[in-house]
């Protein structure tokens, strides 16, 4: 069944207040969730008050201050700081998002900061992305063919490589995945809005022949069908892309071979 | 030990079922005969607001009507059987709990379409 409540070990407590120790030139205050793997303890948000004029300005660059000048055990994944690796997604003031485009400056009054939700938490900031990424091997996302390599490139009309535009900028950050609640209850069949956004994007190009097979592996009431357009995903997704859009033309295409 | 296998192995698990196509494409089928249907129900029940038990009961016992109310009967119960169904797949996890809950869902459908066919053949036959 539906887990309403967290389990007594997973409940999120108060946690340590990090008071700045002189005063402030533009003050903003930080809730942060942590959680130690080695530490026994329940999960708990602690609280960092920095200096918003003495840093950059988006909510990664208030991070990494936090990290370098607060508390050196804040952990939490970052690397490209400019939305294309897809590393420092989590959860900003209720909504999954990237925490090096979100700016300071759009959030007002405490910033509550967690992990992408109804993960496992590996520690703080930090979620078990394990089983989308192997749900992401599983539509096997690689051009596939019969026909013999061709002496140069695949060749593709300027339509049918249109057809990958609002699907190739997908980074694979997570955002839409987790902020779904169908994935949320199901992720252990539903491939989830991500993913099923990258299996479009393999099933719509048209170098590909093997269509067909793949419309074979999705067709399953759990894999595709658990998506009920609840539309988190168009929402969340910080490249503004709509994985909904992705999965009801993947329902089309279904519909379309059958009726 | 389940931990052992591999996240892949999971996810594959036991391959996909070849079917929930028919599924979707069915409850969209019912909803979109639901609106007629549902309308004309609804019109009929508001124009007889107040009337007397003979003539309900003769209203519904005309043949075009009650050949409305059949079709109304099948896409309608049909349609909550196919609803419920995701809903207890969606929420309902523990396997035999949700093979009980599916079995109820298809009996509680069929007990309630073939008792309103009964009721709606029993005026219009009678």
């Amino acid at each position: 069944m539906v887990e309403i409540a967290l389990p007594k070990n997973s409940r999120v407590q108060k946690g340590i207040v990090h008071k700045a120790d002189k005063k402030l030139e533009k003050p903003r205050t930080l809730k942060i969730y942590r959680w130690d793997p080695e530490d026994p303890a329940n999960p708990r948000m602690d609280t960092y008050e920095i200096d918003a004029a003495d840093c950059g300005p988006m909510l990664l660059d208030a991070l990494i201050k936090i990290k370098n000048e607060i508390d050196p055990t804040l952990t939490f994944r970052r690397s490209c700081r400019e939305g294309i690796c897809g590393s420092c997604a989590m959860n900003i003031d209720g909504q999954n998002t990237l925490a090096c485009t979100k700016g300071l400056d759009e959030t007002k009054g405490k910033i509550t900061v967690r992990p992408l939700p109804h993960m496992p938490v590996i520690k703080d900031l930090v979620p078990d992305l394990t089983n989308l990424y192997a749900q992401y091997q599983s539509i096997e996302p690689w051009l596939k063919t019969d026909t013999p390599q061709p002496q140069s490139e695949w060749k593709q009309s300027r339509e049918d490589r249109e057809k990958l535009d609002g699907l190739y900028e997908c980074i694979l950050c997570a955002c839409c995945s987790t902020s779904c609640p169908s994935y949320w209850w199901n992720s252990d069949k539903y491939l989830g809005p991500a993913v099923l956004l990258q299996a479009y994007r393999w099933l719509i190009d048209s170098r590909d022949e093997a269509t067909g097979e793949r419309l074979d592996d999705l067709e399953d009431p759990f894999r595709v069908y658990r998506c009920h357009t609840i539309m988190n995903c168009a929402k969340a997704c910080p490249k503004g892309l709509s994985p909904a859009k992705a999965i009801s033309e993947i329902k089309k295409m279904m519909v379309t071979r059958e009726v | 030990m389940s931990e052992m296998r591999t996240p892949l192995s999971r996810v594959r698990g036991l391959g996909s079922a070849k079917k929930g196509t028919e599924h979707f494409w069915l409850q969209r089928v019912t909803a979109l005969a639901n609106i007629p249907l549902a309308v004309f129900f609804v019109s009929a029940m508001v124009a007889h607001a107040g009337a007397d038990y003979v003539t309900v009961t003769a209203f519904l016992s005309r043949p075009i009507v009650a050949l409305v109310m059949l079709l109304l009967i099948l896409s309608m119960v049909w349609h909550m059987r196919l609803g419920l169904q995701v809903v207890i797949e969606d929420y309902i996890h523990g396997h035999m709990a949700k093979l009980l809950a599916l079995i109820l869902n298809t009996f509680f459908a069929l007990a309630v379409g073939t008792s309103s066919v009964l009721a709606i053949l029993k005026l219009t036959l009678a």
